[in-house]
């Protein structure tokens, strides 16, 4: 059918960054093609062309080439690729990276989320505004805006440049100097570039200790050759060696659970995508870690990328798929560019593509990014993303195994769980599962930052004791004390300085009612302002929650409503009376939103008001 | 079949509701399964004739061995299944459900139904405070998704904006608009396939759109008014009635219904005619008739205005 536009006119440039996309275009998929497909809750999308998916790269490259998103752009773009303007505008306004008017050719990012705050006992964000003012424009050609968490946290302080133009580039600064800004902005060419940022405190202290990083900060990120003088790719000629089927039991051997936050049985995931009859199958590795306090996968992408193409292979290879998708947030360009080189590198060596190691499986990787919305990472709105749709979570059943990515059985992973995958092929399930703890096989990363004498990346078995990994760490930063801990996000809960000796296992945590979530582990000391740290989670909910369903939608806002009231003495009749409606939303929230982000939106200020950190 | 009757084998499920065990076809939602058993559960964004899309969270159950309650509307039954649609987990989150969307969103013309759950659970819309002020047009739509201003949490934010009127056959009063996607899928695949809005925005600031909020004239809207026909809470609403309401003119008590048959082509869709004072105020179509299941095209809908002149 014909769709109808607004006959606006895309400009000659707009439609030459357009084209280029398009042109990817070659011939028609025959699994996708001339079919509707339908989005989250089964509402069938318009679908002609069948290349829907190439929406969200092709709003990028306008982004990017032209600074925003026009409407004779979001025209031309929606006829070509078959989607109604209306679900084109739809997905382009659901994204924070994405402009729908036009914006200045620089946005400065700034994150003012709650590890930062905690580094630096201060709004990171104040000082922007006391340089340059609350409104945001900096310049005719630069503007700044807050930014939740961008994943930097062992430096204290971020910002993302997001750089449009012919020599459009973005650049996540890290630690993040308003003095350097402004000196930047006098400058006719921005010089930023991005850099390494390697914390691994255990390095120096017990380099033996490290499994997953071992290579990190060792191996050469950008070279196939040095990854493989580390042992890179032994684990894919095992897998190869032993077949699909004894891959799967050596990972359920190894009682491998998930770490990205589920804790989901691997080997038991990886087997129903495989045993699942309808083709083809789809592997995912889930590199949206936007969780506040995270930042171990951008390490390991940064430092260490061909043991994410390793082991996505190896998980392809188990579970019958020949695409595999890598989804990494929109915020992190270093490793986005080491990735797409190690794929590309791998391409060429005979690592991916037909034929892999010259035996019969084929299975190549497309890198997939993001635009700016926490919930992307959660899976199914992860599916709907790449898709070009919406990242509204879906509803569950069915599961990824069932119908994930296209419709089609899917399986995905975090990008530490797959790393796990070349540990366990290398010793073996059986002996991996002897590591950590009976119920918690293996080892963790953990994110120690906030205030802490070493912030950084750290790797422990299971088991370990929040405070052994605190002492690890050197401590509170300047001999400080300890106020509360932020373990596992804002997804997580504030733990106090009485329970330090919760062993950090799935089943240590679950008894002491907390969680471990991605890893997070905030330090805030006796100085912190805890109110404006419980505040801002708050509004990381209210302003990350995709919209869909009504606990979460408004429970967000309503959940922020009320903190505010209390830290500001405004309350609706007394402070237990506020108390009681608290509980009542965090319950609604918990018991009846569709996913994962509404059911733990209010865990942590909860545990915060148990606490009594919370004053007001 | 000998006797010429087709006989269809439906296989059947046995499951368990507030105690009592019963059959139903397999495949049926939990919501089917207790509707045919003459058990009561509130919904919205449900419709008999539209892709269950369980986003207004109304119809959660308890299901045994769930973590979280389910959206009834969705869920399949399987054998064996035990579920409370009374709990007091239910309950409670069907208070809180109903509280959330009245303390946002301007409730006050919907079913008589839905205000009778309100009713029965005592629904408190100022029970988060005050309500706040509406918004100016168009400041919702652009809000830049992941951004918002923080106040001093005394009002309760809400979706209030002015009624947005861009044509002569219907008018939107997104103050009304709860998010249920009915329209979105009514303008889509599940009737129209004309797609001229979709959702746009995030979180709180999610709002049912055309491209770049453009009028409807301009939009891909051919004016069926299906979108105008499923809407639950008037979001959507003929401009007819809603001039009449504004002039305090409008009475369904007034209001006769004559069932006929669509002059226009030979489809042979049935319209209910409603008609006020000898005029013809609204034309709809019966849900559950079965060559239109509620749905209209723009001729059966609107062309009625020459009978009025």
């Amino acid at each position: 059918m014909d769709l109808k536009t607004s006959g606006k006119p895309a400009s000659v440039e707009e439609k030459e960054v357009l084209d280029a996309i398009l042109s990817k275009i070659d011939q028609p998929d025959p699994d996708r093609n001339g079919k509707i497909l339908t989005d989250g809750h089964g509402i069938p999308s318009f679908n002609s062309g069948g290349h829907r998916d190439l929406l969200l790269p092709a709003l990028h490259a306008l982004q990017e080439r032209i600074g925003w998103i026009s409407h004779g752009a979001l025209d031309y773009l929606s006829i070509q690729l078959g989607v109604p303007p209306a679900e084109t505008y739809g997905v382009a306004s659901f994204y924070s990276m994405f402009s729908l008017e036009q914006a200045p050719e620089t946005v400065i990012h700034v994150c003012d989320d709650i590890a930062c705050r905690a580094a630096l006992n201060a709004d990171p964000a104040e000082a922007m505004g006391q340089r340059f003012g609350s409104d945001s424009r900096v310049s005719d050609n630069t503007m700044w805006v807050r930014s939740p968490c961008l994943g930097r946290c062992e430096e204290g302080s971020a910002a993302l440049i997001q750089h449009s133009g012919s020599a459009h580039r973005r650049v996540l600064m890290a630690p993040f100097d308003v003095d350097d800004l402004a000196n930047q902005m006098r400058k006719p060419v921005l010089e930023w570039t991005n850099t390494d940022s390697v914390r691994i405190p255990q390095r120096e202290t017990a380099p033996d200790t490290l499994r997953l990083l071992r290579r990190v900060g060792v191996v050469d990120p950008s070279s196939v050759d040095s990854y493989k003088v580390h042992g890179g790719y032994e684990a894919l000629r095992r897998a190869l060696e032993i077949g699909p089927e004894n891959v799967i039991r050596e990972v359920k051997d190894s009682k491998l659970m998930g770490r990205g936050g589920a804790a989901f049985p691997t080997g038991v995931k990886w087997e129903s995508v495989a045993r699942n009859t309808v083709r083809p199958h789809y592997f995912v590795c889930n590199a949206d870690e936007s969780e506040p306090g995270t930042f171990k996968d951008r390490v390991i992408m940064e430092q260490d990328p061909f043991s994410i193409v390793e082991g996505l292979t190896i998980a392809g290879y188990a579970t019958g798929c020949e695409k595999g998708y890598v989804y990494i947030r929109g915020e992190y360009p270093l490793a986005e560019e080491r990735l797409e080189n190690a794929i590309t590198a791998a391409r060429t060596r005979g690592l991916l593509g037909k034929n892999i190691l010259g035996r019969d499986f084929s299975f190549d990787i497309e890198l997939r990014r993001g635009a700016g919305a926490y919930i992307a990472g959660e899976e199914t709105a992860l599916f709907n993303s790449i898709e070009g749709k919406r990242a509204e979570p879906r509803n569950k059943p069915p599961f990824p195994a069932q119908a994930g990515l296209f419709q089609k059985p899917t399986g995905i992973n975090n990008v530490e769980t797959l790393i796990n995958i070349l540990e366990i092929l290398s010793v073996g399930g059986i002996a991996y599962a002897k590591i950590g703890t009976p119920d918690s096989s293996g080892t963790r990363l953990f994110c120690l930052s906030g205030s802490v004498s070493k912030p950084g990346l750290y790797e422990a078995p299971f088991g370990v004791k929040l405070g052994d990994l605190l002492e690890m760490a050197g401590g509170v930063a300047s001999g400080k004390t300890l106020k509360a801990i932020l373990l596992g996000g804002a997804a997580g809960s504030f733990v106090g300085p009485d329970q330090l000796d919760i062993p950090l296992s799935f089943e240590g945590v679950r008894t002491a009612g907390v969680t471990l979530g991605s890893g997070v582990v905030m330090v805030f000391d006796q100085d912190a302002d805890m109110n404006q740290a419980i505040l801002r989670i708050a509004q990381f909910f209210r302003e990350e929650s995709c919209g869909q369903c009504v606990p979460c939608r408004v429970g967000t806002v309503r959940q922020e409503e009320l903190l505010t009231r209390l830290a500001t003495n405004n309350m609706i009749g007394s402070r237990s009376d506020e108390l009681e409606l608290f509980g009542s939303i965090a319950s609604v929230m918990r018991e009846s939103s569709i996913c994962g982000l509404g059911q733990t939106a209010a865990n942590a200020v909860e545990s915060a008001l148990k606490l009594g950190l919370f004053q007001g | 079949m000998s006797n010429g009757v087709a006989v269809s084998i439906q296989r059947t499920v046995k499951i368990t509701v507030n105690g009592s065990e019963f059959t139903a076809p397999e495949g049926s939602t939990i919501l089917q399964a207790c509707r045919s058993e003459g058990l009561e559960i509130p919904t919205l964004c449900y419709l008999e004739n539209l892709t269950p899309v369980n986003t207004c969270r109304l119809c959660m159950v308890e299901v045994q061995g769930s973590r979280t309650l389910v959206p009834s509307c969705s869920r399949k039954i399987e054998p064996g299944m035990v579920v409370n649609t009374e709990s007091d987990r239910v309950q409670a989150s069907r208070k809180m459900v109903l509280e959330l969307l009245a303390s946002s969103v301007d409730m006050s013309i919907v079913s008589d139904e839905l205000s009778e759950w309100m009713e029965r659970h005592q629904v408190d819309k100022e029970r988060f405070g005050p309500q706040a002020l509406p918004a100016q047009l168009g400041e919702r739509e652009t809000t830049h998704a992941g951004h918002h201003v923080r106040g001093d949490g005394t009002l309760a934010a809400t979706v209030f904006e002015p009624v947005k009127i861009d044509n002569d056959q219907y008018v939107r009063d997104y103050s009304r608009c709860v998010l249920c996607y009915r329209c979105v899928e009514a303008c889509g695949t599940d009737a129209q396939n004309t797609f001229a809005i979709a959702l746009g925005g995030r979180g709180f600031e999610a709002h049912i759109t055309t491209e770049y909020d453009v009028p409807l004239p301009e939009s891909a809207c051919v004016y069926c008014g299906n979108c105008v026909a499923v809407c639950p809470t008037n979001a959507l609403m003929f401009k007819i009635e809603h001039d009449m309401r504004q002039a305090q003119t409008w009475d369904e008590s007034r209001q006769t219904l004559t069932r006929t048959i669509c002059p226009y082509c030979g489809v042979g869709c049935n319209l209910e005619i409603h008609a006020q004072d000898n005029k013809i105020v609204k034309v709809t179509s019966p849900l559950d008739h079965d060559v239109t299941s509620g749905m209209l095209c723009v001729k059966g809908r609107f062309g009625f205005e020459f009978i009025n002149s």
